[in-house]
């Protein structure tokens, strides 16, 4: 049978001669990618070792500076409560998304899809209409007999608007993994004896792991580079690094030291990315078996 | 492209034509030639080449070496689209995004033909595989033997001089199957191009062939009609890939015009002899072997083998017998109804004349390949 | 997956409350647009429509609003093109270089924003692209070309590659092949690419703050600008407009979309 032949492959793959097609394909993209990418990087790498002089005397000051470590400390731990806060809401959400019929899911994944295609400016800009001091929340508040809560310019603003930014990024990835999970193995479980509470801690929630991880390492590292919300929402307790890199360059012109942030922080996304790399991959493989 | 000369057949010349994939030899050494207007069938197990080949004189796949000629001219190195051959596959390959009728079109369309003759050619095309009430139907619309008509119909449509069919009934049920087989058949008449065809099902094959070629790992064993191949195979790989087949192996004596094969203390023999050294094997047909109880006498031949029935089965108009020898190898009878009957486990003769049997060089890759 | 009502309720509720994190902050700007005091204070007074007026008015809001349709345009179209070539030739490749330069396609979109913007900055200062056209659409071209190679790929790796060989069988050379079938066959992902890159572009703000200058500035940035300087409720009506503009867009293509694949099947 032909399909089982070693033949029967495509006729592309026949003309040695022209395996050079494809790469001409991707070169103007290629070409693109390092003119607007790879040589800007380059030059933030080459400045963070040059200005003012050659030397490692940028690096030196940003990891002496206690002021530059607590901003760094910082930015880890935002992202970190980011992801967890998307984690624990995106979970049932994109449960749900599998559990319930066609017409329920349009709408959860409405929900979902409309405020991430809304521009991310006008989001923030409502963030900062419902947390100011003369926002929703606190009107509500007060007018519920309770006295108001400071929110903007506060670390907890910060992270619940960035949570609600980023979290499309999670429930998508966890219900693309969730959906193909098979529901007989929770059946098949609990005809073994376990309860449904069991069945879910030692089967399901193994199962859905991987995209757990997916989502949780890419909203991790967006938060990392975040810039907006914390610049609108936070004040100067809830500064970031990229908005310490940003003040280096535009208003202090030091663009070595803003430089120098900058590659710690590419060198650390690019760190967890490899780190990454291996479960995403198996998540894959997991995706392929079903 | 001139459609006055295409109307004919054209011929093909596959001369010494290898295709190596890395070490792999996918073809090694093909010759043959396909008249104008024959229906040839490329015949073989998965692996063996003949898609190969057919991509080959299609341009999908170019050549190692060897040269390969259609209608007497090199088509080495001319593109797949420029070589004007139709060609029909197996999984369809219709295009999903176009209707029925603007699929048999597309090959007319590229060729520039106006839209008066492209619509009368498109349902002359489509009338010939008896779908002509279809041309607005979508390809998703339309069952696997729908299908893979108007997939023959585009193929048809822009009168190549060569069709070229892979494995085009593998995907499809057995009585679908069998009476495409007759439709694939008319339709090569009433066109006079030549057919050639890809399948690994001998049966398929002898009923829509005028000839054969019988690949095995790279090379053709055999080229014939179905009754040569049948009555004459060539080699062993050929006897038992065409019909039914009863291979006697044993204590090889030769002298003179004849050959003894000595099987577990009884011998048979054979008018004949094999030349050159390879050790020769008995082939013969079902129809030539006939069965008897022990001490009976036969009907045919001098030659008796005692045996035990393994197998009995009922087939309607004949009764199949798989006989298990002395040796422990099989051996397989038909007889008619009209003869005596066998249960399991009777202890049989198996007899037949020395001329029906086939002297054969033994090849163990025969059976490897087959199963 | 049975569950008990208890749990049914609990889960519905806590999604409920999700679905309203996700979107009843973005509507709070509907009522804020027709405010008649120049305050992004809660509760609005009143009711005008002078923040629509402002906005189609005054030349900074209205002009923004042109340069990122501008850009956002060029970008949709330069990105598509570059995109869905390189989607194709990755397609066509070996896996393991195809592997490779996928991946190097996709750092834009990981790449922190600011590190990125601060590098295009210093490379537009020395070339003089910052605050022109084709400063802005090189940028976003990059950024967006990611989009397009997803969705395309997404489309390349579902269409049978075999069709490309009966077309060549019908007489259809490369470029026939790809024009009157490849192309019409992986056209929803080319579609859909082209949506992400426009919707990039019109969106993006960080490397547009910094390559931005008083000549040529985007909505977003115009936007941003309007936030931290005063309390203008015009970006309340710019963001009601988009909100509106995205919302139908969204839900148009998703029943133009189902109403195809229900005339497909």
């Amino acid at each position: 049978m032909s399909a089982s032949d070693p033949i029967a492959q495509p006729a592309a793959d026949a003309r040695p001669g022209r395996a050079w097609r494809p790469f001409a394909l991707t070169a103007p993209a290629i070409i693109l990618l390092i003119a607007v990418i790879g040589y800007p990087l380059l030059t933030i790498v080459l400045r963070s070792l040059s200005e003012p002089e050659w030397g490692l005397q940028n690096y030196a000051w940003f990891f002496g500076a206690p002021v530059n470590l607590t901003v760094l400390q910082r930015t880890f731990t935002i992202s970190a409560w980011v992801t967890l806060v998307c984690v624990i809401a995106a979970y049932p959400y994109a449960y749900l998304m599998t559990a319930v019929g066609p017409r329920v899911r349009l709408v959860l994944v409405l929900c979902v899809l409309i405020p991430f295609w809304v521009s991310g400016v006008v989001r923030t800009l409502s963030w900062v209409i419902l947390l100011q001091d003369s926002g929703v929340i606190n009107s509500l508040l007060r007018s519920a007999g309770f006295s108001g809560v400071k929110l903007i310019r506060t670390q907890t603003g910060v992270v619940i608007g960035m949570a609600q930014v980023l979290l499309p990024f999670m429930i998508l990835p966890l219900y693309s993994v969730m959906q193909g999970i098979d529901l007989r193995l929770m059946r098949a479980a609990q005809s073994l004896g376990a309860r449904p509470s069991r069945a879910f801690f030692t089967v399901y929630l193994p199962l859905s792991l991987p995209g757990v991880y997916a989502g949780a390492i890419i909203v991790f590292i967006l938060s990392l580079g975040f810039y907006i919300t914390p610049a609108l929402l936070g004040g100067p307790r809830s500064t970031m690094l990229s908005t310490l890199v940003q003040t280096q360059v535009l208003s202090l012109l030091q663009w070595g030291r803003g430089g120098a942030m900058g590659v710690v922080l590419l060198v650390t996304t690019f760190v967890l990315l490899a780190l990454a790399a291996p479960v995403m991959r198996s998540r894959h493989r997991e995706a392929g078996r079903r | 492209m001139n459609p006055v000369q295409a109307s004919k057949g054209a011929a093909i010349d596959l001369e010494s034509i290898s295709k190596a994939y890395g070490g792999f030899k996918a073809l090694d050494g093909v010759s043959l030639r396909i008249e104008p207007g024959e229906f040839m069938t490329l015949l073989g197990p998965s692996g063996s080449g003949k898609t190969t080949t057919l991509n080959v004189i299609a341009g999908f796949t170019d050549v190692t070496s060897g040269k390969l000629l259609v209608g007497e001219k090199s088509v080495v190195g001319v593109p797949a689209h420029k070589r004007n051959i139709g060609v029909v596959f197996q999984h369809y390959a219709l295009f999903p995004h176009m209707s029925v009728g603007r699929n048999v079109a597309y090959p007319l369309t590229l060729r520039g033909i106006d839209q008066a003759t492209r619509q009368a050619r498109v349902a002359r095309a489509l009338d010939m595989v008896k779908m002509g009430d279809f041309a607005h139907r979508y390809p998703s619309e339309l069952s696997g033997g729908q299908q893979q008509r108007v997939a023959l119909a585009r193929a048809i449509v822009f009168d190549p001089p060569l069709l070229l069919m892979d494995e085009p009934l593998g995907a499809l049920d057995k009585k679908l199957r069998e009476w495409l087989q007759l439709e694939i058949k008319r339709i090569h008449r009433e066109l006079g191009t030549t057919f050639v065809y890809v399948t690994h099902d001998q049966e398929e094959a002898l009923v829509l062939s005028d000839r054969i070629a019988v690949f095995n790992r790279g090379r053709i064993e055999q080229v014939g009609t179905g009754r040569q191949l049948y009555d004459e195979p060539a080699t062993l790989f050929v006897g038992r890939f065409i019909g039914d087949s009863t291979v006697l192996r044993g204590q090889a004596r030769s002298d003179g015009n004849s050959t003894a094969l000595s099987i577990a203390g009884e011998t048979v023999t054979a008018p004949r002899r094999l030349a050159g050294e390879a050790s020769p094997v008995m082939l013969l047909r079902p129809e030539k072997l006939s069965l008897c109880r022990p001490g009976q006498n036969a009907a045919n031949g001098a030659n008796r083998l005692s045996g035990t029935i393994a197998e009995a089965i009922y087939l309607g108009s004949e009764s199949k017998y798989e006989v298990k020898l002395a040796d422990g190898s099989g051996a397989i009878v038909r007889s008619a109804l009209t003869g005596e009957s066998f249960g399991l486990g009777d202890k049989v003769e198996l007899c037949f004349d020395g001329t029906d049997a086939k002297l054969l060089a033994d090849d163990s890759t025969a059976d490897t390949t087959l199963t | 997956m049975e569950m008990k009502p208890l749990t049914r309720v609990l889960l519905g509720l806590v999604c409920l409350l999700v679905a309203i994190w996700l979107v009843a902050p973005t509507l709070v700007v509907v009522p804020m647009s027709f405010n008649e005091n120049k305050s992004l204070a809660f509760p609005p007074q009143g009711f005008s429509w002078q923040w629509y007026e402002n906005f189609a008015t005054n030349p900074d809001w209205s002009n923004s609003f042109l340069n990122s349709l501008k850009v956002a345009s060029i970008v949709a179209v330069l990105a598509t093109v570059l995109g869905t070539l390189a989607a194709f030739g990755l397609d066509r490749m070996k896996a393991r270089p195809a592997n490779l330069l996928r991946m190097l396609m996709l750092t834009p979109m990981v790449v922190p924003g600011v590190v990125l913007a601060i590098g295009i900055y210093a490379v537009y200062l020395d070339t003089q692209l910052v605050g022109t056209l084709l400063g802005f659409v090189l940028a976003h071209t990059i950024l967006a070309l990611p989009f397009v190679l997803i969705a395309v790929s997404a489309s390349l790796e579902v269409f049978d590659r075999r069709l490309e060989t009966a077309a060549a069988s019908l007489g259809a050379g490369a470029l026939t092949t790809f024009r009157t079938v490849t192309l019409p066959l992986i056209a929803p992902g080319v579609a859909s690419g082209m949506l992400f890159a426009f919707a990039t572009s019109f969106d993006e703000i960080v490397v547009s703050l910094f390559i931005t200058n008083p000549y040529l500035k985007t909505l977003p940035v115009q936007i941003f600008a309007s936030i931290t300087r005063d309390a203008d409720p015009t970006v309340a009506a710019v963001g009601t407009i988009l909100l509106f503009a995205t919302t139908i867009l969204i839900g148009g293509g998703m029943l133009l979309l189902g109403r195809e694949r229900k005339g497909r099947q």
